[in-house]
């Protein structure tokens, strides 16, 4: 049985509907109000919310993979090798992998998180603040340091659904 | 008082007065109703609307949104032509103004009591259109010129059921004058819309047509044609526009009022009070209309072309005509 509606029915629903939510929001706007006076009053973001890219410099290899599947190439990154002197005279000397630039350009990115998903030492992340606009378009280009501060924001990862 | 009498006794410095008057209520008119629209779909869709500007409700949004646009730096495009492209923004003004002059405020406060009122009226507010074709043809666009030429002919498609209803009313009323109907339904006890709801709802519906508010705002088609024969406009000539057609859909539903509610009158309040009350009553009825157009805005979407041409010609232009028949033969046969 399929349910058959009046022709125009749905005219008559929608003009109702919209009398109803006016005036329920005009009149109980606490309970029904959808949104908030933003500058005043702050909504808290979902724990998953995409606001901004933490970086977690300690945990970086600089191997360039998240500058390397940026779709929109605003990840700079450079960095250069660290010979650490070999234990035991005659030893081989270690090498690492030393971060000197890692930026990211917020003005390009379109918070894909395609970096935080490809990063293999879980040294990006995603953070829920929002609040870092800029007068200037060329301010936009986060640092290092700056996207290692973003780092204390990163609330805990919530926990995997069963 | 002595002091008014005197100084409109001097036809220039009356002029100058009546000038002043109309150029306080168009715009105020407007920013009420832009205010109106803005707040209302808001709390439509649950979400709080301006409530910045001025502190409390956010009442001088409006306010604020004029003194930006006279910020605006006055573009002209340079394929444009320059004189009609000026002189359009003046035209859809003057139309608006113009449909002023024989709203019918109380008994008695009217600014001209025109024997042919009604008619005046619906050729006045065809030049509106005739402003916004001038807009879209000036602005040397594609997409102005598309949404000039929809609002022609939407203009052409709607213009006759709007005569037609409203000639239904002046049948009834055997007075074409604005004055004259409103006393023809003050003597006969009861608002034409009693017996014309045929002719109300087409009038209404021709005249949301009229106003190219949505659901028929083709001319302007934000998702197709930008802006319509507005996306050339910037700064006070985009203002004009836009006073204009907020003061429109005042004027149309205060001629409808007019027509089909009753007008300055309401049913028990005696004369001497109508005196002061009938403009208060008047508002009030029209505001009643000017919300449930920003109601349907808010509600339906846009028709398409084809849909917007049959529902005139396949379906309201039949019913008025008859509804004129019908009215006809029962005012010979009453």
């Amino acid at each position: 049985m399929s349910s058959r509606t009046v022709p125009g029915s749905g005219l008559w629903k929608g003009m109702w509907v919209l009398l109803y939510t006016m005036v329920r929001t005009i009149f109980k706007p606490k309970k029904y109000l959808a949104t908030v006076n933003y500058p005043k009053v702050k909504e808290t973001p979902v724990a998953r919310a995409r606001g901004v890219i933490a970086l977690d410099q300690e945990a970086c290899t600089v191997c360039m993979l998240c500058a390397r599947n940026c779709p929109d190439w605003c990840i700079y990154i450079e960095g250069h090798k660290e010979e650490i002197p070999p234990d035991k005279p005659g030893g081989r000397i270690k090498v690492r992998n030393k971060l000197d630039r890692f930026d990211i350009d917020y003005a390009l990115c379109m918070y894909c998180g395609i970096c935080v998903e490809v990063c293999p030492f879980d040294a990006l992340f995603w953070s829920p603040e929002y609040e870092y606009s800029e007068a200037q378009m060329g301010d936009m280009m986060h640092d290092m340091d700056k996207l290692q501060d973003w780092l204390a924001t990163v609330p805990d990862q919530p926990e995997l659904e069963k | 008082m002595e002091l008014l009498t005197d100084l409109m006794s001097n036809f220039w410095i009356a002029l100058v007065l009546k000038l002043l008057v109309v150029a306080l209520i168009i715009p105020l008119i407007g920013m009420v109703i832009g205010f109106a629209e803005m707040k209302l779909s808001a709390k439509m869709q649950a979400r709080v609307g301006p409530y910045f500007a001025g502190g409390r409700w956010g009442w001088a949004q409006l306010i604020a949104d004029g003194v930006k646009f006279f910020q605006k730096e006055d573009l002209i495009p340079r394929d444009a032509d320059r004189p009609v492209f000026k002189v359009a923004p003046i035209v859809v003004m003057a139309g608006t103004v113009a449909l002023f002059v024989v709203i019918p405020w109380g008994p008695g406060v009217i600014f001209r009591d025109l024997d042919i009122g009604i008619f005046y009226a619906l050729a006045i507010s065809s030049l509106t259109t005739v402003g916004v074709l001038m807009a879209g043809w000036a602005s040397g666009n594609k997409y102005s010129l598309i949404g000039g030429l929809r609002a022609a002919g939407q203009l052409i498609a709607y213009e006759l059921p709007l005569v037609f209803s409203a000639v239904a009313v002046v049948i009834m009323a055997g007075t074409m004058s604005m004055q004259g109907i409103v006393e023809a339904q003050v003597s006969a006890g009861y608002p034409f819309v009693l017996l014309q709801l045929v002719g109300f709802v087409v009038f209404m519906i021709a005249a949301l047509a009229e106003l190219s508010r949505i659901p028929f705002d083709l001319p302007i088609a934000e998702s197709e044609l930008v802006m319509g024969y507005l996306t050339e406009y910037s700064g006070f000539r985009f203002l004009f526009f836009f006073l204009a057609e907020f003061a429109n859909m005042f004027s149309m539903s205060a001629i409808a009022v007019t027509l089909f509610l009753g007008g300055w009158h309401l049913p028990g309040i005696p004369a001497d009070v109508l005196e002061f009350a009938g403009p208060l009553i008047l508002i009030g009825k029209s505001f009643l209309l000017v919300f449930a157009m920003i109601w349907f805005r808010w509600t339906f979407p846009r028709v398409r072309q084809d849909q917007l041409q049959s529902l005139a010609w396949k379906w309201l232009i039949p019913i008025s005509l008859a509804n004129v028949i019908l009215t006809g033969v029962f005012k010979v046969v009453l």
